[in-house]
């Protein structure tokens, strides 16, 4: 390990009301080393580092910078001592070119010399190889060439520090495998790269040494050739846990959506399905795959009454029943047809909960149209409430309570639970385990696969391609609105999909990720 | 890397851990009697004694039985008002027009008051009652259609509309309702068409009051509560359950408008006993403070309402009896509203002052 720490973090304390985010925590960061800071999700990771990037100012705690203790109360303070930060969701100005944005909120002289921007914005990219065109705008620009410009921003304010958050959530397995390569890179010029992640294969290939942080506190570091996967998981989790997931073979599945031709077109005119056809089947889960915005969203929406459809069909098979069309019917007439569809958006508290009300107000959603006259029936809602605390360990002081106020992983619990407890025949989810705890998410995989054992047919679209070979039958595989293919999960590798997820533009060519 | 150190910042804010309610009520209490000390200070200023002045607001509003009842009469649209546009609040539809549905309500009554004068009193109240509600719920229609129709800014449209209504009445005045010719004034109702007394108010008290539990009631036990709580946090979600938002929207606004037109036919019959351009007198918009302060809550816009009258009808009492001028007394009611909405940053957040510490040794 070089000898010398760039970072000290020392005592840090940060609290949002009640939840104590950060719990007396410690950390260094050498020169010149891939640190990977783990954890679950809500274990503060992103808190602790989003006060050395200036976002948040601690409530308790110093911090150093070399020998020198600093305050740190801007991301402009930030870039003082060096330090960048690559957030998760990219802070882009999308009507502006690559190099407008790069100087975006710097200091500048009376006149911009965006000639000189440009220069030095090609000068950093043809250092690591990056493939960037300062002058093209960011909304041309593919999610890979976003973060490529984040990363270039961070650099070009001279930052020897970089945190990336959560990079490789948006990116393809080839693109991560360039964005590491990159990576390597800058450790060599001796800069310090945090990265945040709770993907414990991306530390083994990446990382030199690795930082578990646990439930706000600080749990202990070590170097990653020292450790494995299991001591890792035990550090971050706090006990022993094992990754399997059951999947049993389908047992006589039965055709229950076909869809065909399925085309949708947004409000913006752009086509978000294309002819989309494939038939999803009971007793069987069916994964979707898909760099995000590639019409998951729309595909679940559409069979479920909330988006207009431009063309095509999803007939729907109930047992022994005939089959009925599902397009062009309200998803009040969907449901009343007998067509039961649990679908838990991708968007939790924006679609499908109601943050300021308890569980009980949410269980209503599913019921509060029961009972005759216009007073509210809340006996039902509340008893199923109690039962879904119960049987799904929600956490939360009272049913009452807000679920805004509840952990993500709870929050996801209510939904989940809700949705299974108007026993569906198609079951349709949307990134169900995005920002829980992986003791949560197993629990959730769980009851995907024992509807699945019901004969329920599961939909589920997914962003860990690992979950996704492990979880499903079947792996639908969306780019652009397309269906690029349908594969057997039990058959097929990571990478193939991920070449699928890019259209098989260049199957196997080394430079797949730089034309983004 | 530059060498210059900055400052650690003098203080910083974080949210607070959810309150008890005993702590929540502690810091509204702590905030009125901030508003006492300050309004203290503005008396003092004017060269007021102000514990003389706080006893006139008192007593002008308090002391004697004829003062209560017009502290009650001002406090009666003001609790209907708010409670009117509730719904809508909840909704987070921005009913801002109640001054307008007020005034429309008003000209419904007032044209079966000035048609139909010698028709039994509780006919005509009858018939005054139900024009006022239909013209009320006209008139928060069509911002209501149009929000749900073509998704139009309500904050704008509503009170643009107040303006409209309050032009009819000026052209009313001056026009086919005029009494005598040249006054611009209307003739009085006659005596059917004035809401009878009960304990020396007119009886729209008890109306505001059974609509305080009406809309209780409705806001939390009823289907239409519930859908209307879920559109106002998230019209996806609703829409996900099935509602048709639209329909919800344009419901809860006649009903918004209807109650605020039922206020008009109160003050109109029952306060002023005829209709003039400005017969809401800013309750449309005070209505709006008194629900926010109370936090949608209609029981508790009970008791606001009536603190807000008290002000009120105690800053005459201090300009008779004090020489207080009404800016001041503006100036005292300001203070308080202020204090009382402040108090909610501190309920939420808390300033956290960084002490100056020695710099201890870098452990490593």
């Amino acid at each position: 390990m070089p000898g010398t720490i760039a970072v000290r973090m020392r005592n840090i304390t940060k609290k949002f009301g009640s939840i104590v985010a950060n719990n007396d925590v410690w950390l260094d960061i050498w020169n010149g080393e891939i640190l990977s800071l783990l954890g679950e999700n809500g274990s503060g990771k992103t808190t602790l580092m989003n006060m050395l990037a200036g976002i948040y100012y601690p409530d308790a705690g110093k911090i150093y910078v070399g020998d020198e203790e600093v305050v740190i109360s801007s991301p402009k303070d930030a870039f003082r001592y060096g330090i960048g930060m690559i957030h998760q969701h990219f802070k882009l100005v999308s009507v502006l070119s690559a190099a407008e944005n790069v100087v975006l909120g710097l200091d500048i002289k009376p006149v911009l010399d965006m000639k000189e921007v440009s220069r030095r914005v090609k000068e950093i990219s043809d250092r690591y190889h990056f493939n960037i065109d300062p002058e093209k705008k960011v909304y041309d620009m593919s999610v890979s060439e976003k973060q490529t410009l984040e990363i270039i921003k961070v650099l070009y304010r001279g930052a020897n520090i970089l945190i990336l958050d959560e990079p490789t959530a948006v990116l393809t397995p080839q693109e991560t495998e360039r964005l590491f390569d990159v990576l390597r890179e800058m450790k060599k010029d001796g800069k310090s790269i945090v990265i945040i992640t709770h993907k414990l294969n991306e530390v083994m290939a990446l990382a030199d040494r690795v930082a578990v942080l646990r439930k706000g506190h600080f749990v202990g570091d070590m170097l990653v050739k020292d450790t494995n996967p299991g001591e890792m998981t035990n550090m971050m989790v706090g006990r022993p846990v094992t990754l399997n997931i059951n999947r049993p073979l389908p047992v006589n599945p039965q055709p229950r959506l076909k869809i065909s031709d399925l085309t949708v077109v947004n409000e913006e005119g752009v086509v978000k399905l294309d002819h989309v056809s494939f038939t999803a089947m009971g007793g069987e889960v069916l994964g979707i795959a898909g760099i995000a915005g590639s019409g998951q969203k729309e595909l679940l929406e559409s069979i479920a009454g909330l988006c207009p459809v431009q063309s095509g069909s999803i007939l729907y098979t109930p047992d022994g029943k005939p089959a009925a069309e599902l397009v062009g019917r309200t998803p009040m007439q969907i449901k009343q047809a007998g067509v039961s569809l649990a679908f838990v958006p991708e968007d939790r508290l924006g679609m499908g909960l109601v943050g300021t009300m308890g569980m009980t107000g949410n269980m209503m959603i599913r019921s509060w149209k029961k009972g005759k006259g216009v007073l509210l029936q809340k006996k039902d809602p509340n008893e199923l409430a109690l039962k879904v605390k119960e049987e799904l360990e929600v956490v939360t002081p009272d049913v009452n309570y807000p679920v805004r106020r509840l952990s993500g992983g709870n929050v996801q619990k209510v939904l989940v639970g809700r949705e299974i407890a108007t026993e569906p025949t198609v079951l349709m989810s949307a990134y169900a385990v995005r920002g829980l705890d992986i003791n949560t998410s197993y629990i959730i995989y769980n009851l995907m696969t024992s509807q699945k054992q019901k004969g329920v047919a599961v939909v589920f679209v997914g962003e860990d391609l690992d979950v996704l070979l492990e979880l499903c039958d079947r792996i639908l595989v969306l780019c652009d609105g397309k269906v690029t293919g349908i594969v057997d999960a039990r058959n097929i590798t990571k990478e193939e999909i991920g070449f699928l997820m890019t259209n098989d533009k260049e199957k196997g060519g080394s430079g797949n990720a730089e034309n983004g | 890397m530059q060498k210059t150190v900055n400052k650690a910042p003098l203080f910083h804010l974080t949210k607070r851990p959810v309150l008890k309610a005993r702590e929540t009520w502690a810091i509204r209490i702590a905030s009125f009697f901030v508003a006492v000390i300050i309004g203290c200070l503005v008396f003092l200023l004017n060269g007021k004694n102000p514990f003389a002045a706080y006893g006139n607001i008192i007593s002008g509003s308090l002391g004697k039985v004829t003062s209560l009842r017009q502290t009650i009469r001002i406090a009666v649209p003001l609790l209907g008002t708010a409670l009117a546009i509730t719904p809508c609040f909840k909704m987070k539809f921005w009913n801002i027009g109640a001054e307008g549905q007020i005034t429309a309500g008003a000209i419904g009554a007032t044209f079966f008051a000035l048609t139909f004068p010698d028709l039994p009193a509780p006919v005509l109240l009858l018939l005054m009652g139900a024009a006022s509600v239909i013209f009320g719920a006209i008139w928060a229609f069509f911002p209501a259609f149009f929000k749900a129709k073509w998704g139009t800014n309500e904050t704008l449209f509503t009170l643009m509309m107040n303006y409209i209504v309050i032009g009819i009445v000026k052209w009313l005045q001056g026009g086919p309702w005029e009494g005598k010719p040249g006054s611009q004034i209307i003739p009085n109702f006659s005596k059917n068409a004035i809401l009878p007394k009960v304990f020396g108010i007119h009886c729209g008290w008890i109306i505001v009051l059974l609509l305080t539990g009406f809309i209780f009631i409705y806001m939390n036990y009823t289907k239409h509560g519930y859908e209307i709580a879920v559109v106002g946090d998230s019209p996806n979600t609703a829409r996900y359950a099935g509602m048709n938002v639209a329909k919800i929207t344009i419901r809860t606004m006649l009903l918004s408008g209807a109650i605020c037109g039922l206020v008009g036919f109160m003050v109109a019959s029952g306060a002023h006993q005829t209709l003039y351009h400005s017969v809401a007198d800013g309750v449309g918009f005070t209505a709006i403070t008194v629900a926010w302060l109370a936090q949608l809550n209609p029981f508790v816009m009970i008791i606001i309402s009536f603190l807000l009258a008290i002000l009120d009808k105690g800053s005459g009492a201090l300009q008779t009896n004090m020489g207080v001028p009404t800016s001041v007394s503006d100036i005292i009611t300001g203070v308080f509203l202020f204090c009382m909405l402040a108090c909610e940053f501190f309920i939420n957040y808390q300033i956290i002052f960084n002490r100056k510490e020695k710099k201890e040794e870098v452990k490593a």
